[in-house]
């Protein structure tokens, strides 16, 4: 059974629709890439995915848990308060801006929501946490504040934040983008661990040859649908569609 | 020459008062710091009436005398409803109008601090699971505070001025003693005192709000 599975997504802020019918089904330790020009929809797509946002119609699901069908009109119909907090357990999502909480110390960060929505143990939370950190290289950082990490650590804290509560499925919203280029590799470095762990990923990133190296499938958003999609060698060395070429040959240029 | 011979006495006259101004400086605050932030919310509420209601209040109190407010409420209900003033202390009046001044005041604190929280705080802590009151409470709130000591501190500052203003409704805070004081001798000596006593107040008070934002600043 897909992990994730999206059918038929629309969503509109006002007069701009923005997603138009989107389906995407993700398996179980399969690396989606998302790649497409800005404003196609992709933060969008995320948004909707972990539910920043609702959809106007289409279908959401994770695994067996179903969190909006379509409504006799047509509409997207939720289920109710509380399990919508459950299914929040389910995945996680990195910010491109971290969003850490700068009140917090990092390892509260990564254990405060655990233990005070999900109610686990604290001790266990705890001694998962710090494993955590030390995979990511932050062992020694558990007590810093997040203003006194850089951007790629505040990143790796971030991930372990959502990595916590055990998700089905990982989601990332350009996770580079806000760090300078020598920091990007640190963050690439962990999610192709996680890749070679088998995590579930959907990953929205302008990085291509990372989307090529890590990612089983990419998927190529332009103007609110998936244009294509396939093999990574496949949709980025030979692509079938006119606007994944014209995209492709313009990241290239801009990032040779 | 003034004389300064009996500023023992004057002194400990005043401290009588001292004591009335601290019991209103210290209410008003206690009552403030959650009203004032319950008028935010209703000003950055969804609702319009609420909305509406909270930002004429707000408009009201910050654009009139906050001496005229503590006569209004002090004889308002008499005038308006015919009420007996005979169980109506005039200090329960002095309290009830700094604490509706002083509102206005915090709300808009309140309210700029709350707007200042980037968005994707709120989206982390949804994402996260964390209810709306959590998520208010543990995330949200701690960073406003933070960011609003400045403010606040030049508030509670005029607060402590401010004490002096129950005068107009013969509460015998340090202001009205010390001007009964310097009409009986004469003499501006019991008002000079007041003043350094004013000043002692508030040296104390910058000191509290000074430890305050060190206590806070952990974090960035
Ligand atoms: N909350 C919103 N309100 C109005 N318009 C929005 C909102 N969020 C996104 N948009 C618009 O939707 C379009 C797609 O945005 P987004 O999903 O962020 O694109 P991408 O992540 O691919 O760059 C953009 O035109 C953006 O301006
Ligand atoms: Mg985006």
């Amino acid at each position: 059974m897909a992990v994730l599975r999206i059918e038929n997504l629309h969503k509109s802020f006002g007069t701009l629709d923005v997603l138009k019918g989107l389906s995407l089904s993700v398996e179980q330790g399969e690396v989606v890439a998302v790649i497409g020009p800005s404003g196609s929809g992709k933060s969008t797509l995320l948004r909707c995915a972990t539910l920043l946002e609702t959809m106007d119609r289409g279908t959401l699901a994770f695994g067996d848990s179903v969190v909006a069908r379509e409504g006799a009109d047509g509409r997207s119909v939720y289920v109710g308060k509380n399990e919508l907090r459950q299914v929040k357990a389910l995945f996680g999502l990195v910010f491109q801006n971290f969003n850490l909480f700068p009140h917090y110390s990092v390892l509260k960060n990564i254990i405060d929501a655990p233990i005070c929505v999900q109610r686990r143990r604290p001790d266990e939370v705890r001694e998962e946490a710090l494993a955590l950190l030390d995979k990511m290289g932050l062992k020694s950082k558990a007590d810093a504040y997040p203003f006194q990490l850089s951007g790629g650590q505040q990143q790796r804290v971030s991930i372990a934040r959502a990595l916590i509560n055990h998700p089905e499925i990982l989601f990332f919203d350009e996770p580079t983008s806000a760090l300078d280029p020598e920091l990007t590799g640190e963050i690439l470095k962990v999610i192709r661990q996680l890749a070679a762990e088998h995590m579930t990923m959907v990953i929205v990133t302008h990085e291509i040859d990372f989307a090529r190296n890590v990612a089983d499938r990419v998927v190529f958003m332009a103007g609110g649908v998936i244009v294509e999609q396939g093999r990574p060698a496949d949709v980025l060395d030979h692509p079938q569609q006119e606007r994944t070429r014209a995209f492709l040959a313009k990241m290239s240029s801009v990032n040779p | 020459m003034p004389d300064f011979s009996n500023v023992e006495l004057i002194a400990r006259q005043l401290l009588g008062g001292l004591w009335i101004s601290v019991q209103i400086f210290v209410l008003t605050l206690v009552f403030t710091f959650p009203f004032g932030l319950v008028v935010a919310l209703g000003r950055m509420s969804r609702n319009a009436v609420l909305r509406n209601v909270t930002r004429i209040y707000v408009s009201v109190m910050r654009g009139t005398p906050l001496m005229l407010q503590l006569l209004v409420v002090f004889f308002g209900p008499y005038y308006l409803f015919g009420v007996s003033l005979r169980n109506y202390p005039p200090f329960v009046a002095v309290i009830v109008a700094f604490v509706l001044n002083y509102s206005a005041y915090f709300a808009e604190i309140y309210r700029a601090g709350i707007t200042s929280i980037p968005v994707g705080q709120y989206e982390a802590a949804t994402v996260l699971g964390y209810t709306k009151a959590q998520t208010f409470f543990k995330i949200i709130l701690p960073q406003v505070i933070k960011r609003i000591v400045p403010p606040v501190t030049n508030e509670v500052i005029t607060l402590v001025k401010d004490t002096s203003l129950a005068q107009v409704l013969a509460v015998q805070e340090m202001f009205t003693i010390a001007k009964q004081l310097a009409n009986a001798q004469s003499s501006m000596v019991a008002l000079v005192v007041a003043g350094v006593f004013y000043y002692v107040f508030n040296f104390v008070v910058a000191l509290v709000m000074e430890r305050i934002e060190a206590r806070l600043d952990y974090y960035r």
